[in-house]
């Protein structure tokens, strides 16, 4: 079971399953095999012979990749189709996982040289703009990561969302500070966090049922508040300043990497940092093997002198300060003012990038720059007049979530515990 | 194990009847026997104290908004009586126009009797608290049903869009004769809910994907495809360049009482679907196994009973009761799709199982509750000027209460009831 760093109770009698000819890297091959052809063929076929060009800069100037677009598609779907020749032969296991990501990469890149072909695409504007729309995703994950893993499950991200939103634009135009508005919206995340962890832990009531219940109650609450307040007088309750933009001398000056790392805002470093913290926090410290124990097997985890509710506790209101500040992304970087159910859905596909990426930090990462990129690439394709429906796009996430919850690709599981109050007998 | 026979003990623990009529002891009276359940943690107290809890947030809610009032607040020390007028005045007339929007306005009454108004005007609020409860008794249906075989339908919402797609493409597509056409099209909104309920359904059986999980994530996907359907060629109002399909055929409407009373077939409809659930929950042999394979599968398993099997057919049944709300959105009110035709219904349905305990007469009840809620909230909000979302707090908030009966408990200091397991906890993971 690669890709999962949890050895969870149930999966053992899974691996003990004796060895089928068809296993996990077959039935991948089959299905990258298949994906290969239809990039060749039909994409191959469907895209023009002009040239595809991939300018390195936001708008059509300066230097870029250029490709003919119909050999580009047939070229990156025969490539796709040799990696899934190579997994379904049998070949080269250890590298299971990076030849799947190369075939997935080569059929992406087919279908964007089908798309792009007499067209230009600008790098570092969806590179940048694939990004700025993971960042709240990333957010929302990482505290769903943090929940889950020590066994409470968070429905409600949406709802800290919309709370941190809210709050952001509130007390930062209040305070006339950014600063003031993303502490604010911290607080906000983490009051629906702590209504969850009151409700889940204490009372014991279901989670899920919590959770989506929470999300109404943000929903309401935002909504009213913002029709009482903010649509009368918005100069007053809605116009909050917005985050600067920091640009760092010399590392900004490479090419697609530097404008897209080097030249943006604090919540684009702090959702980054933040991965790579809860990775090691999770994996590394005292704190992250006790989280673990307690979301895998609270009573165990008791038995050798873990505060299980309390660490449960801790960790849901971090949860809550982490997706509040995802939330003020929205009003603070993303538009400038609060509207009624504004992220729209963002913290469920945050839900699907916690899931998707297998309750781990990089997992959620690289689900919710996956999730970012297809929401731009449906911008893009839209604006562009592309015969693909955008709508289409935007399922990605969401069929992509339950293709992996299906097991098609891999079995995901969550925490053992994860959902299950812990009561002291 | 015959499972046509009659409900076995261990079924019937874990549903409970409703403990609203307590068993009578022989050394107590009737009258102390209720007199001493009063205050105890029993199902009519808790959602009782619940619904008075939450409209006491939302009377701070009001209070803490209205700047006005606010002001009052600022010199409180000097002269409190005018915060509390005035906070008293907001907060009451608001409630008042709930009241007035969802049950009756009692001006109306007198103007029928004087002769300067009409009948109408008088069934208008019920009309409307009526309208909108249909929908959310068959969602509501939906989530209960799927809650009582052991499985959390939060695809409410996917499958309502789904049966408003099929329900409005049969009504504008198929050219029929008038009652064969409304049953055609409710037929085909139940079949489109199904389908996106098989889908959660399957997964679940097959390969034990999470049915959380999965619904979620259909929601979602239903949503889109709306919104790319309605700009079809065919699909779209020829003429129009926003998202709004062609009009529902009156052939396939549900019959209302015309004029502005909106009520219409679908609450007859829906109180049908509640006993219709109900049979199928108490009296069939689907039912027994759904109940069975809810309280533990592996016992139902090991009794002959094919779980897999159950968990399909279930989330198809309460795939179907959700297609049917919206199909009642579409054929009773909407008459078009749009991207909002589903509304919230899906999800609201939720917060109605919930109410309702899971039961379908508690859920009936639980809907018209809510409808009542949604049809006052429009009176509220263009009387009284307080927004519509108020609504929504509320109805959150009675579910949290009603969710969490031992924090009500807690805040009244109420006695332990004698039938416990009060909102029987589903908690489990993913």
């Amino acid at each position: 079971m690669t890709g999962v760093s949890t050895a969870t109770v149930q999966e053992a009698p899974v691996t003990v399953a004796p060895a089928r000819f068809m296993d996990r890297q077959r039935r991948l091959g089959v299905g990258v095999t298949l994906i290969g052809l239809v990039a060749a063929i039909l994409f191959g076929a469907l895209a023009p012979s002009q040239t595809a060009r991939f300018t390195l800069s936001e708008d059509a100037q300066g230097a870029a990749l250029s490709i003919n677009g119909q050999f580009g598609a047939i070229l990156f779907g025969v490539i796709a189709i040799a990696a899934g020749a190579v997994l379904l032969a049998g070949l080269l296991r250890r590298y299971q996982t990076t030849i799947l990501v190369l075939g997935i990469l080569a059929f992406v890149l087919s279908f964007l040289c089908w798309q792009v072909a007499g067209k230009f695409l600008p790098l570092v504007d969806t590179v940048s703009g694939s990004l700025e729309l993971a960042v709240p995703l990333i957010l929302g994950a990482l505290a769903g990561v943090l929940g889950e893993r020590s066994g409470v499950v968070n429905v409600a991200i949406e709802g800290q969302f919309l709370m941190g939103a809210f709050f952001a634009a509130l007390v930062g135009t209040m305070a006339t500070s950014v600063w003031a508005g993303l502490f604010s919206a911290a607080l906000g995340g983490v009051l629906i966090a702590a209504i969850l962890a009151v409700l889940a832990i204490r009372f014991l009531v279901d989670q899920v049922v919590v959770g989506i219940v929470l999300n109404l109650l943000a929903l309401g609450i935002t909504g009213f508040l913002y029709e009482r307040l903010m649509q009368p007088d918005a100069q007053s309750y809605n116009e909050p300043p917005k985050m600067p933009e920091w640009r760092i001398p010399g590392l900004a000056d490479i090419p697609v990497v530097g404008p897209v790392l080097f030249d943006t805002n604090l919540l684009v470093w702090l959702a980054l940092i933040l991965v790579f913290a809860l990775h090691f926090g999770l994996t590394r410290s005292r704190w992250g093997l006790r989280t673990r124990a307690v979301g895998e097997h609270p009573t165990a985890a008791d038995t050798v002198g873990i505060r299980v509710r309390g660490l449960r506790y801790l960790n849901v209101l971090i949860g809550g300060v982490i997706a509040g500040a995802g939330g003020a992304y929205f009003t603070l970087v993303s538009t400038g003012s609060f509207n009624k159910n504004m992220t729209a859905g963002a913290g469920f596909i945050a839900l699907a990038a916690l899931i998707f990426g297998r309750w781990t930090p990089f997992g959620a990462l690289g689900a919710a720059l996956f999730f970012g990129f297809a929401q731009k690439l449906a911008t893009y394709l839209s604006v562009a007049g592309s015969p693909v429906p955008s709508q289409f796009l935007n399922m990605l996430p969401y069929l992509a979530t339950i293709v992996a919850v299906a097991g098609l690709v891999g079995r995901v599981r969550g925490p053992a515990a994860a959902g299950q109050p812990y009561v002291k007998s | 194990m015959s499972t046509d026979g009659p409900v076995d003990a261990p079924v019937a623990e874990a549903a409970p009847p409703p403990p609203a009529a307590p068993p009578k002891e022989e050394s107590d009276s009737f009258l102390s026997h209720f007199l001493h359940n009063l205050w105890a943690a029993n199902t009519v107290t808790v959602t009782l104290l619940s619904i008075v809890l939450a409209a006491i947030v939302g009377a701070v809610l009001i209070v803490l908004s209205d700047p006005a009032v606010l002001d009052t607040f600022s010199y409180i020390t000097a002269r409190p009586s005018d915060a509390f007028t005035s906070s008293w005045t907001v907060v009451s007339n608001a409630y008042a126009d709930l009241f007035k929007g969802a049950i009756v306005d009692p001006s109306t009454i007198t103007a029928w009797a004087n002769g300067s108004g009409t009948w109408r005007q008088v069934f208008f609020p019920i009309s409307e608290t009526l309208t909108y409860a249909a929908p959310l008794v068959f969602t509501g249906l939906s989530v209960a049903l799927a809650f009582r075989g052991g499985l959390f339908n939060i695809g409410g919402q996917g499958q309502a869009i789904i049966g408003t797609i099929t329900a409005g493409l049969a009504g504008f597509l198929l050219p029929l004769p008038p009652v064969i056409h409304l049953i055609a099209a409710l037929a085909a909104g139940a079949l489109g809910g199904m389908l996106w309920g098989f889908v959660p359904g399957i997964l679940k059986a097959r390969t034990g994907a999470h049915e959380v999980i999965v619904t979620i994530m259909l929601n979602y996907t239903a949503n889109l495809f709306l919104s790319w359907l309605i700009l079809q060629k065919g699909i779209q109002q020829p003429g129009r360049s926003d998202a709004i399909s062609k009009t529902v055929d009156s052939s396939a409407t549900l019959p209302s009482f015309g004029g502005e009373l909106r009520a219409n077939l679908g609450i007859v409809l829906a109180v049908l679907a509640t006993a219709g659930v109900a049979w199928l929950l108490n009296r069939s042999a689907f039912g027994f196994e759904l109940r069975a394979v809810g309280a533990n599968p592996p016992a139902a398993r090991t009794a002959g009973m094919s779980v897999a099997k159950t968990y399909t057919l279930l989330m198809m049944t309460a795939g179907g009761l959700a297609g049917l709300g919206g199909a009642t959105q579409v054929l009773g009110t909407a008459h078009a799709l749009t991207t909002q035709v589903a509304g919230n219904i899906g999800f609201d349905g939720l917060l109605v199982a919930l109410l309702g305990r899971n039961r379908p007469w508690g859920t009936l009840a639980a809907a018209l509750l809510f409808g009542a809620l949604r049809a006052g909230g429009n009176r509220m909000q263009s009387y009284s000027g307080i927004s519509l979302e108020l609504v929504t707090v509320l109805q959150a908030l009675i579910v949290i209460f009603i969710a969490a009966p031992a924090l009500v408990k807690t805040i009244f200091h109420l006695r332990a009831a004698r039938t416990a397991r009060l909102g029987a906890s589903m908690a489990k993971g993913w």
